[in-house]
């Protein structure tokens, strides 16, 4: 099953990855791991924001803010990753805005880091041992000279229907 | 000129131009295509000339259409010579065109000649040098392909969707329209001074894609936002420099939001021109003479509101007239004028408006409505009676009501009111209804000016804010601890003394669980708001002033939190999320109809509302709580206990003309000796019964769950009802006790299958509903219960499946060997057990009954062997 799977998620992103040879990414930390988001997709990066609550939204759901008149809806990644709540006193979270179907959203994450262009070649599937979890929302990683580099797959980040239902 | 000529015009002309441009395309490349949408065009303008009886046009354009028909059938073949025919034809149509647009006739004179050249196309004599009467301009300039109209052959269809490009806008093209005035000139030779006339008029309006207003609309509340974000700063602040500059901004976006606002305004009129004649008809067919008074019809409002309440206000009107007003002689009867008024009243009030629908006729029968709910288990008989005529008189606009043909027939409304007020309520209206029986009925409708900026209240609850749209609420009440305004508290469900009403209340720290201590705090404020005819009270920590806002969606994945209609931007800039006063309601158990989507969730709830039960909670003989489903209780009646007699050493009362024995609840009698005596009564039929009871605790709605069963007579079991535990009581018991034969009370023993089969039961009577279900769902039954074969039908359609089937024999509609033979003969429930219940147990009836294909048959009165025959028929089926 799993070699039947992964197989098949790989030719599809070669697919995407081989009409040009890098792609570029906006990357983020969040508990020192690197994240990587398609620079296209991006709209801002925002530093700290006064964020409304908004009750009865899902938890990871932070509240929403104010972007030039637009309204965001800010999604708290630590928490959609199910890692532990941001530590207020760990400083000042910042927040990737993304558009999605015309909808604005806002990644908050630790920090926002500058954008790296990556070669098609370095680009490999999710690891079979990934965190089921962290395999819904990434659709592979990147080897970087030190580090590793998620690829978020925001749509499936954003899309609410399945967590709800669990 | 006439609204609908105008509009024929503009239509017409815009297909003109749209031909023009089609038929030199089809004359270089000849596709189906184009030429199917030429003849679509050509048949349309043809049609619509016909319609409004302009017979000139008409044979031109029909003629035109042959030849075009020609083509289409592959007859004929696209020679520049016969489309060069059909562009003369167009210039023609245009020519009478522009005349009637002068002056609303068809001018002079025929046209034989070029229906001559057509017909001679039609039958296939194309003359190719195309010999133009001779008082046509050549023809030739118009060949060219129009310059002149910079609008892309985009079909009218294309154009009435919702343009892509919002920058796109459409109004050359009924500026292009007066093109044909240099042919009409030429031809009918209007006076010159006619001319420019009439390039004016078609120059004062232009078409403006809705879409660039709707943008425009976004960008100037944008504005109005920064604006009041601008106002906010500087206020307080008085000698900044800003300040007079910021006055003037402020001004001119004032001025500018009302323009744009504006550009989307149509009088109110507009939605009212077809009355007149919908009310002649009326007043023709039905022989009523109808005085239809419109007053404020220059009242302007959004066009995207006036749509969705044009045909609304046409079915109001058309009811008030159909039903609400009586017939000349029964006016004059009773001593009314014989002209019926209907009256439509529009104004503006206070950035909403207002409109009035009365008619003086004969009101709403509110009798007949309550007897209608009853019947439809809208409401329970007890409900019923605790409502006043007003509230009864709301049940129009329930979804359910309008299917009750008999209602409709006698008292007039019900038709499709649900769909009136789903549809004002969709635009964040109102609507009232007043009615006094013999004066008259009147709707009152309030809806806001426009969509896009509302007016709402700003309120505090735990350190968050939220919106209150001002539409819904009524008023504010401030309490303190000890002031006389006190919240109370029945059995944690908060209410407001409000001015002798009890006013339910809602926390919206519960309700949103906002967490957080409502704590010591010295004073709360209530909203008081309204939803439909419901009031109820929101308590909130603080309010503030009011903002105009504007309302913006609310991210898909949070649309499912009811409570929100949208959020919106603050004038400091921060996000604030507005509350629905309907999801709010909604969530309090009241059911609001609402839009389509809780029109249908309602009725589902509906169903769910049958499983839950009204329960009335009292004591009697011990401080043990006691309940019985409140649709078994007639009346709660408090009796001088001097009334009290006795006979045959039975205690009994005069009541209602009648005697009632009295019961109490452990067999002694033990009633007070002085003062009143609170009784509970039950009656079916010519009798009644009392239970004398000590204390009425309270009346909660409750799924009856039997938890524990218990072996003592008068007592179903132990329920848990508002989480303390609950004798229920058998009222079938103490019926007996009271009159020994109201039931066959034959004592056997009974062992109930104890696996939870689901039975459906179906009969007309509440009483028998109401006593059957807490007794089959004590002996081990799930029950689900109707009032009709039909509604049990449905729920065979909707995929419900029950062991087995109780269904009375007398209903109303299809009885029960209808019902029956319905069950049987398809589907899956064909071959579920399925018990008769009747008053009529002759032995010609059972025979009647297993014919159809009833298990079996069992008297109505007779429980112990309906549980028998019921736990027969599903081991044999088992065993089967």
């Amino acid at each position: 099953m799993n070699q039947i799977v992964p197989a098949t998620t790989r030719q599809g992103s070669h697919e995407i990855l081989s009409t040009e040879d890098h792609e570029e990414f906006v990357t983020m930390f969040i508990e020192g791991q690197m994240f990587g988001i398609p620079v296209l997709m991006v709209q801002d990066v925002l530093g700290p924001q006064k964020i409304t609550r908004i009750p009865l939204a899902p938890p990871e759901v932070a509240g929403s803010l104010n972007l030039r008149g637009r309204i965001v809806t800010a999604i708290d990644v630590r928490l959609r990753l199910r890692l532990p709540a941001h530590n207020e006193e760990a400083g000042d979270a910042m927040s990737v805005v993304v558009d999605m179907r015309g909808e604005l959203y806002s990644l908050r994450v630790d920090s926002v880091g500058e954008v790296l262009s990556l070669p098609a070649a370095k680009f490999e599937r999710n690891p079979p041992t990934l965190d089921p979890l962290w395999r819904e929302f990434s659709t592979g990683i990147y080897r970087l000279e030190n580090k590793l580099l998620v690829v978020l797959d925001v749509p499936r980040l954003l899309d609410f229907t399945k967590s709800e239902a669990v | 000129m006439d609204d609908l000529l105008s509009e024929f015009l503009t239509e017409t002309s815009e297909s003109l131009s749209t031909l023009d441009v089609e038929l030199v395309k089809l004359e270089q490349n000849p596709e189906p295509k184009i030429l199917s949408n030429i003849f679509r065009l050509v048949h349309t303008i043809k049609g619509t000339c016909g319609f409004l009886g302009l017979p000139r046009l008409e044979t031109v354009a029909h003629a035109g259409e042959n030849v075009l028909g020609k083509f289409r059938d592959g007859e004929l073949q696209v020679t520049p010579g016969a489309v060069t025919l059909i562009l003369n034809c167009l210039d023609r149509i245009k020519m009478i065109l522009g005349h009637i647009e002068a002056t609303e006739a068809e001018p002079e004179g025929d046209d034989k000649d070029l229906i001559a050249q057509l017909n001679a196309a039609a039958e296939g004599r194309v003359q190719e040098a195309s010999p133009a009467p001779a008082a046509e301009p050549a023809p030739a300039p118009v060949v060219e392909p129009e310059p002149a109209a910079p609008e892309p052959a985009v079909p009218p269809a294309a154009q009435a969707a919702p343009e892509h490009e919002p920058e796109h806008v459409e109004a050359p093209v009924p500026v292009a329209a007066p093109t044909p005035v240099a042919p009409s000139t030429a031809l009918a030779a209007p006076t010159p001074t006619e001319v420019p006339k009439e390039s004016a008029v078609a120059a004062q309006t232009i078409r403006v894609n809705v879409e660039l207003l709707e943008n425009l609309m976004t960008l100037v509340s944008e504005l109005v936002l920064t604006r009041n974000q601008l106002l906010q700063m500087v206020r307080g602040n008085d000698d900044s420099e800003f300040a007079t500059p910021l006055q003037r901004l402020s001004h001119i976006t004032t001025d500018l939001q009302e323009g744009v606002m504006k550009t989307r305004m149509q009088p109110i009129g507009n939605a009212w021109a077809k009355l007149p004649r919908i009310v002649r008809d009326l007043s023709v067919e039905m022989n009523k003479k109808i005085d239809l008074q419109m007053i404020g019809a220059e009242t302007e409002l959004d066009r995207q509101v006036l749509e969705l309440i044009k045909d609304p206000l046409t079915h109001m009107v058309r009811n008030s007239a159909d039903h609400g007003l009586e017939s000349t002689n029964e006016r004059r009867l009773i001593g009314k004028p014989e002209v019926g008024k209907i009256v439509l009243n529009a104004y503006h009030e206070g950035g909403h408006i207002i409109i009035e629908i009365a008619d003086d006729g004969r009101g709403l029968n509110i009798a007949r409505i309550r007897q209608k709910v009853a019947a439809n288990g809208l409401a329970t008989e007890g409900e019923l009676e605790q409502m006043n005529d007003q509230q009864v008189a709301q049940y129009i606009f329930r979804a359910g009501f309008s299917t009750a043909e008999k209602v409709t027939s006698v008292s007039g409304r019900g038709v499709g009111m649900d769909v009136v007020r789903t549809n004002i309520e969709k635009i964040g209206g109102t609507i009232e209804l007043k009615t006094q029986q013999g004066k008259g009925t009147s709707f009152i409708i309030k809806i806001p000016l426009t969509l896009a900026i509302v007016s709402a209240l700003i309120v505090e609850c735990a350190g968050e804010r939220f919106a209150i749209p001002q539409i819904s609420v009524l008023e504010l009440v401030r309490t303190t601890a000890n002031s006389e305004h006190g919240i109370e508290v029945i059995n944690n469900a908060p209410v407001l003394r409000l001015r002798d009403r009890l006013l339910p209340l809602v926390s919206l720290r519960t309700l949103l669980r906002l967490g957080g201590d409502a704590g010591e705090r010295g004073e709360t404020f209530i909203v008081v708001t309204q939803v439909g005819a419901y009031t109820f009270g929101i308590i909130v920590d603080r309010v503030f002033d009011t903002e105009e806002i504007v309302v913006k969606p609310v991210a898909p994945i949070l649309r499912h939190i009811s409570m929100f209609s949208g959020n919106t931007i603050l004038g400091d800039g921060s996000v604030i999320m507005i509350l629905d006063p309907n999801g709010i309601a909604g969530s309090t158990g009241e059911i609001v109809g609402g839009s389509q989507a809780t029109a249908e969730a309602s009725t589902s709830r509906d169903l769910h509302a049958e499983d839950r039960q009204s329960l009335l909670v009292f004591r009697a003989g011990g401080i043990d709580l006691k309940g019985v489903p409140l649709a078994l209780v007639a009346r709660l009646e408090e009796i001088e206990v001097g009334q009290i007699e006795h006979s045959h050493g039975k205690p009994v009362v005069q009541y209602r003309g009648k005697l009632m024995p009295l019961v109490t609840i452990d067999g002694s009698f033990d009633v007070r000796t002085e003062g009143r005596q609170p009784v509970l009564v039950f009656a079916d039929r010519e009798r009644s019964m009392g239970l004398v009871v000590d204390e009425i605790v309270d009346i909660v709605e409750e799924r009856l769950k039997v938890e524990l069963s218990v072996d003592q007579p008068g007592l179903i079991g132990t329920a848990v009802v508002s989480g303390k535990a609950t004798d229920i009581i058998d009222a079938g018991f103490y019926l007996t006790q009271a009159w020994g034969d109201w039931f066959g009370s034959p004592d056997q023993e009974f062992q109930g299958d104890t696996e939870a089969k689901r039975i459906l039961l179906v009969d007309d009577s509440p009483f028998f509903r109401n006593l059957l279900t807490p007794l089959l769902s004590v002996a081990g039954y799930e029950v689900t219960s109707v009032d009709s074969a039909d509604k049990a039908l449905s729920l065979r359609e909707s995929g419900d499946n029950f062991d087995a089937i109780i269904s009375d024999i007398e209903m109303p509609g299809m009885d029960g060997f209808d019902f029956a033979q319905a069950v049987r003969s398809e589907g899956r429930w064909a071959k579920i057990p399925m018990v008769a219940l009747s008053s009529h147990a002759t032995e010609k009836d059972f025979e009647r009954g297993r014919e159809v294909g009833f298990t079996d048959y069992v008297a109505k009165f007779d429980r112990d062997a309906l549980l028998q025959t019921l736990a027969q028929s599903l081991s044999a089926k088992g065993a089967a």
